[in-house]
């Protein structure tokens, strides 16, 4: 890996934003109505290829706004057992990176929804970034995240992905200061994807009673549309986020539904039930965009 | 240029390698680690409570040992041993364990979160836990926990809770996922007590500078007992806490070359060993990626997916290496290479029978490497070998060998 220096000597060119893509149309478009966006995340190539592609198709006629592809990985570190096992299970078939890139081509072909992959750092580095954001963005992907990676460590990878029209989407965390929340929002395209709560990936009860305080100290920073996740599993979670977010992210709750499904067709089902609920929840609730007059 | 300026040219790398790779809960706690660590490397209060604790506590300083009927026995160079296996609790690990323990209660944690593969590393973080009054809870992959029990054992004497990780080969690598896992989860009062120059910067730096004693005493030692500096300096090679211990006060003595002993296990191919470094050994499978927080040489598949690995001895049984030893091995400032199950199972019956030592299965890799060598080496060239751990944990393996 060369030391993380962007090609373009130009600092303008490393923050420049890629052209309005299919992530900031949709929230623009949810923002309009006033309507809080629902962001689905399902493990790619559990229980295969084939399955995941009906799952993401449900999940996109049953009203997600956005969909994450989880990239299976070895040593998932930011992920709770559900998305571990779920990454055991597409891995034991041989799951990789191209195969979930494939995958995205595969859904673009009949579907608008806008696609995110969620990955760890080493299989695109093995890939390599220029080659993974070709392919990732001639595959119809509209944006990526990197759980284990931060702005740091990412301006290389930037300047190559927006350099494709990708959007980079970032992480900030309930311990983030003010000036790593400040870089953060400089960094992150499409939207900001801010963590609940300490801890990892996984389905609970409660909700973190400090998470509107986060979600203030973060808009002090940022524009772009707020996605909140880890957590995040019942209607009323989502509700609550209307005052809050501009979307809510579900994840380990809709990769159990795939896990207890006894084939690839029931868990369609059961996952485009779930997200119909769930969005339906986020209908009623109100977005923070819509009592927000800045909007 | 000195070796420190041509390294380290930005904060946490070493070369290309290092660096803080993590999910961004734990950035700002890394931040923190960082500057606490800082502050205290250059608070003589900190340095002097670390340094009676090495002394009467852990027993510093170890002994360099001429090791005279191994010498007579491979009949080439003068063989020194360091003694780290009679430090308290057993091996090198107590002088880091010691070091980040009163990090912890500076940074005012009242738990450290521990991961180990060997045991010795949880042993030495479950007695300065009970030392210090922190709370402890110690990953183990169940794998290890079998081959060491004894050390399960201890470190729930010392009033450690031990957690058994059942994921991936249940060995070291998936309890340091389990551990960091805890870590994102209580990071605002647990410490990652993490056991090798391994993870996000500043572990690598923070670690070896712990360790660092190890060869800044040795070389004292040396010079003190020869008049003049070693030849070799050899060591096993894990994470490689106990390597670059050793190797870091010589790594500007242009003369002394430096030996790391990795994991050959039981075949070259990629799942059968743990040699990262030992591609020129014909072993399959390293390149650089990012691996718990850093960027170093991996073994993994062409896909990126960290491999298994397989080891007799936990504590090298990992599928990364210190981001520095990358670097280091890059620049041939070091040479690495790799022994065998077999041969290190032999080099601990060789030591054994010869020294009155039982070594660590980890340790007893890099006596099978000097066995290798020393006969070819003249009689009035020097070596110093890190001894860097007993071998009382391991003697139930051992004794399916006697």
């Amino acid at each position: 890996m060369s030391e993380a220096v962007p090609a373009s000597p130009d600092p303008s060119a490393a923050s420049s934003r890629p052209a309005k893509g299919r992530i900031a149309q949709t929230f623009a478009r949810l923002a309009e109505k006033g309507e809080l966006g629902l962001v689905a995340y399902v493990t790619a190539g559990d229980p295969s290829l084939d399955g995941s592609e009906k799952i993401v198709l449900a999940i996109a006629e049953a009203g997600a706004d956005v969909i994450e592809l989880g990239v299976p990985f070895s040593d998932p570190v930011a992920d709770g057992p559900t998305i571990q096992r779920a990454s055991e299970r597409a891995l034991r078939h041989g799951t990789s990176l191209a195969d979930v890139i494939d995958l995205v081509s595969r859904l673009r072909r009949q579907t608008d929804v806008p696609l995110v992959l969620f990955s760890y750092f080493n299989p695109i580095l093995q890939m390599g970034i220029e080659r993974f954001a070709d392919a990732a963005a001639s595959a119809g992907a509209d944006g990526v995240l990197v759980t284990d990676l931060t702005p740091e460590e990412a301006a290389e990878y930037r300047q190559i992905l927006h350099a494709r029209g990708l959007d980079t989407i970032f992480l900030a965390a309930p311990t983030s200061t003010d000036a790593r929340l400040a870089q953060i929002a400089a960094c992150t395209s499409g939207f900001l994807y801010l963590i609940s709560r300490t801890g990892v990936t996984g389905a609970r009860d409660t909700f973190p009673e400090d998470l509107p305080a986060l979600a203030r100290r973060a808009r002090q920073f940022t524009k772009v549309p707020l996605a909140v996740g880890f957590g995040i599993s019942q209607p009323s979670h989502v509700s609550v986020l209307g005052g809050i977010a501009d979307a809510a992210v579900v994840g380990s709750a809709l990769v159990a539904e795939i896990e207890k499904a006894p084939d690839a067709d029931s868990a369609a089902s059961a996952v485009f039930e779930r997200v119909r609920i769930l969005k339906r929840a986020a209908r009623e609730g109100i977005s923070r965009r819509s009592s927000d007059p800045a909007h | 240029m000195s070796y420190t300026t041509q390294i380290i040219r930005e904060r946490g790398r070493y070369g290309p390698y290092g660096g803080r790779y993590v999910p961004e809960t734990l950035m700002a706690p890394l931040e923190e680690l960082e500057r606490v660590y800082t502050e205290a490397s250059a608070d003589p209060r900190f340095q002097a409570e670390l340094d009676s604790l090495l002394e009467n506590f852990a027993g510093r300083p170890t002994p360099l040992q001429l090791a005279s009927r191994l010498t007579e026995h491979l009949g080439g160079a003068r063989i020194y041993l360091k003694r780290e296996d009679l430090l308290h609790t057993g091996a090198h690990k107590i002088n880091n364990a010691l070091g980040q323990g009163l990090l912890a209660l500076r940074m005012g944690k009242k738990r450290v979160i521990a991961e180990t593969g060997a045991g010795q590393h949880g042993v030495a973080t479950a007695t300065v836990a009970a030392r210090l009054g922190l709370a402890c809870t110690v990953y183990m992959g169940t794998e290890d926990m079998e081959r060491q029990r004894l050390n399960v054992n201890r470190m729930r004497l010392l009033g450690a809770e031990v957690v058994g990780v059942n994921a991936g080969s249940r060995t070291l690598k998936d309890a340091i996922n389990e551990a960091m896992r805890d870590w994102v989860t209580n990071v605002r009062d647990s410490h990652y007590l993490l056991g090798s120059v391994l993870g996000a910067h500043p572990y690598p730096q923070m670690v070896r500078d712990f360790q660092k004693v190890i060869g800044a005493e040795a070389r004292v030692q040396i010079l003190h007992a020869e008049r003049r500096l070693p030849d070799y300096l050899f060591a096993c090679v894990g994470g490689g806490s106990n390597a670059i211990g050793l190797f870091y006060a010589f790594l500007n003595d242009a003369t002394v070359k430096m030996v790391g002993v990795e994991a050959g296990g039981r075949g070259k191919s990629l799942g059968e060993h743990a040699a990262r470094l030992g591609a020129s050994g014909g072993y399959s499978g390293a390149r650089p990626g990012v691996l718990q927080g850093t960027y170093t040489y991996v073994l993994q598949t062409t896909d990126g997916q960290i491999a298994t690995t397989h080891s007799v001895s936990a504590g090298l049984d990992y599928a990364g290496v210190g981001p520095e030893h990358s670097w280091l091995s890059d620049q041939r400032r070091a040479e690495y290479t790799a022994v065998s199950d077999d041969d290190a199972i032999q080099a601990a019956r060789t030591l054994a029978r010869t020294e009155g030592i039982i070594p660590a299965l980890e340790s007893a890799h890099a006596v099978a490497e000097l066995i290798r060598r020393a006969p070819h080496m003249e009689k009035d060239e020097v070596v110093i070998l890190n001894l860097s751990g007993r071998g009382d944990k391991d003697m139930e393996t051992l004794s399916r060998y006697v």
